[in-house]
């Protein structure tokens, strides 16, 4: 059953008086429970599927569903909501909130969700733990190392149960150690709550914990392989 | 949390937010403290002016204010007392005078000046005389040849207490009359040129040598509450013979009043000025920590939340900073007006300025309610009003736009 759905997806961004086409025409479809990477090279459209998808940026033409949800007819309000319920977000420079704690930015979702503040420390302080911080749930982000930032941010986009999580070159800003530990937090967080990844990368060692891999090449989708297949 | 979020965020640079609030605190003590040494000069204007023989309300008989002559007086003055006693409020406080311009004369000096006649006992609850004599005693109400004379005055004539006094003015036969009295009582006001104005009289004296037999020039009226002169002059006006009218302090000394009103809108000009440097200060700092944490705002938004609370937290920012700014500012203000409110400040090095405009040598500072709720208010309303231009454009970007934003 897929969850997500772009079809003939374009989008032109101007620099100036210069037109560049992002994406010249994306068709993905991707089931429930996926584990997917967009590969290719930097500047072929990869973060700009995802913020579609993330539906933080709109299409110029064609169609993308999320989870039933057509994005054409959503007020950004429906957006926002969608998000705050539906999808979670990893950056590739992490982006947690400075003055927060660790526990704090993984509240900081639910807090918006309006969930009570008992049950949100304790679901925040449960996935800390799940992702190997515990005992650091009070230290700020400036306390933590860039490995140890990332698996919080993998935390705070996990943590409310979302449908999908998009994830934009996760491993890009960590070493080879951390990042495969990070991956394997990802995947195990796929297979124990069914939650679809998808995350764009031009990393071979990325690729290869990958269980589908969609190559973008120029704003097109140019090859689409599942492993195994 | 969000309360906790808004205060960690206005501390993440505090060198910024310690200088904004410094200029928040300086405005508000500005306001607050300056305002109520403005408001104490006013109050102190008031005061002389009703203390100074005005009253809350005068009676004259009609045409006496336009010509202040003898031939404008009260003729029959037993109607109005008898009018005074069953009109006015029961604690109202009110004195007879004949009031004339004089020439005061002695060996060596002569000058105009204003030659009141007063019932001494009565006087002395309604105007400062009461408790202005500091050499000599005050007027008996049987002393026919005493008289007060102010310390200016003294000095200028070059007198002092037991001395004559030569006083000529025109009675009411249109001849000159005049009469020597011994200075008896010295008496200094809070403004000099009040000491040179007036002398007093006993007043029967003062109605024989003008022969105006027992016609007066006024009633002077003090309330109990300044407030109610305009209510109470309405109903003195309904119960008065038509020869007769009852004016308030504001309508016999219109300067004043004039500087009362200019004073009011002045004080909310000058507050908007003020507001108006602490605008920019406001609206700068905001808008820095807007940009400065774009690429969080653009996050926020990936995360769900809607423009609206990205407008409220940054007003949430500003409204504690404010609160804080206007709490330390009312604090000073207080402090400084609490610290002056024995000695007040003293101007008597620029007493012939203030004089002119009718100031007394020393301000106490005085703190209005509605001068404090104007401060107050302006900082509050418009400093909130200001920093909704950066929340606006915070909540208006798009998150891929601020997650761009380097």
């Amino acid at each position: 059953m897929s969850i997500v759905e772009c079809i003939n997806v374009k989008k032109t961004y101007k620099q100036g008086k210069v037109e560049v086409a992002a994406l010249r025409g994306i068709n993905l479809s991707i089931d429930k429970g996926g584990f997917v990477a967009l590969a290719g090279p930097s500047g072929s459209g990869k973060t700009t599927i995802l913020n579609m998808i993330g539906g933080l940026d709109s299409a110029d033409s064609g169609r993308i569903v999320v989870a039933g949800n057509s994005y054409e007819k959503m007020t950004q309000s429906q957006m926002a909501e969608l998000r705050l319920h539906s999808i979670g977000f990893i950056f590739q420079a992490y982006n947690l909130i400075p003055v927060l704690s660790a526990l704090e930015n993984v509240e900081y979702v639910m807090l918006l969700q309006g969930i009570p503040a008992d049950e949100r420390r304790k679901r925040a302080k449960a996935i800390l733990d799940e992702v190997g911080l515990e005992g650091k749930y009070d230290r700020r982000p400036a306390e933590l190392s860039g490995g140890q930032q990332q698996r919080v941010a993998v935390a705070r986009a996990i943590v409310s149960d979302p449908i999908i999580v998009l994830a934009d070159e996760p491993t890009a800003n960590l070493d080879s150690k951390n990042g495969q530990g990070l991956l394997e937090i990802m995947k195990e967080m796929n297979s124990k709550k069914n939650v679809t990844f998808i995350f764009s990368t031009h990393e071979e060692m990325v690729m290869e914990y990958a269980r589908r891999i969609v190559y973008i090449k120029d704003g097109m989708v140019a090859e689409d392989r599942i492993k195994g297949e | 949390m969000y309360l906790q979020i808004a205060w960690r965020n206005i501390w993440r640079n505090p060198r910024r937010t310690t200088v904004i609030m410094i200029a928040v605190i300086i405005g508000v003590w500005n306001m607050i403290f300056l305002g109520a040494l403005m408001r104490g000069i006013v109050v102190a204007m008031v005061n002389n002016g009703i203390s100074t023989l005005t009253g809350d309300i005068q009676v004259h008989q009609k045409g006496f204010r336009n010509d202040p002559v003898i031939e404008n007086s009260i003729k029959n003055p037993e109607i109005l007392e008898t009018i005074l006693n069953n009109t006015l409020p029961s604690d109202a406080k009110w004195a007879s005078r004949v009031r004339v311009s004089a020439i005061a004369n002695n060996a060596r000096h002569s000058s105009g000046i204003t030659l009141a006649g007063i019932d001494p006992l009565r006087e002395a609850d309604i105007s400062f005389i009461g408790e202005a004599v500091v050499q000599g005693s005050y007027l008996k109400a049987d002393d026919k040849n005493g008289i007060m004379v102010g310390q200016a005055l003294v000095d200028k004539f070059e007198t002092k207490l037991g001395y004559k006094l030569i006083l000529m003015s025109q009675d009411t036969s249109r001849e000159i009359a005049s009469r020597a009295f011994r200075i008896s009582g010295i008496f200094k006001a809070e403004l000099e040129s009040t000491e040179k104005k007036f002398v007093f009289v006993n007043m029967p004296v003062l109605q024989q040598m003008l022969k105006l037999q027992n016609g007066i020039s006024e009633v002077s009226i003090i309330l109990p509450d300044h407030q109610d002169a305009h209510h109470v002059k309405n109903t003195l006006n309904a119960d008065l013979p038509s020869n007769l009218e009852a004016a308030t302090w504001r309508e016999l000394l219109p300067m004043l009043d004039a500087y009362l009103k200019i004073y009011d809108g002045f004080i909310l000009i000058w507050y908007l000025v003020v507001f108006i440097a602490m605008g920019f200060g406001i609206v700068n700092t905001t808008l820095m920590a807007v940009f400065e944490r774009m690429r969080e705002f653009g996050l926020l938004k990936s995360l769900g939340m809607k423009p609206g609370r990205i407008f409220a937290g940054i007003l949430t920012e500003t409204l504690i900073l404010l609160l804080i700014g206007m709490a330390i500012g009312n604090i000073l203000a207080f402090l400084c007006v609490y610290a002056l409110s024995g000695s007040g400040i003293d101007l008597s090095s620029f007493a012939a300025g203030a004089e002119f405009a009718g100031m007394s040598r020393v301000i106490f500072p005085v703190i209005s309610i509605w001068d404090l709720s104007a401060a107050n208010l302006v900082v509050f309303v418009l400093g909130l009003l200001v920093s909704t231009y950066p929340a606006i454009k915070a909540a208006r970007f798009t998150p891929v736009e601020a997650l761009c934003h380097t």
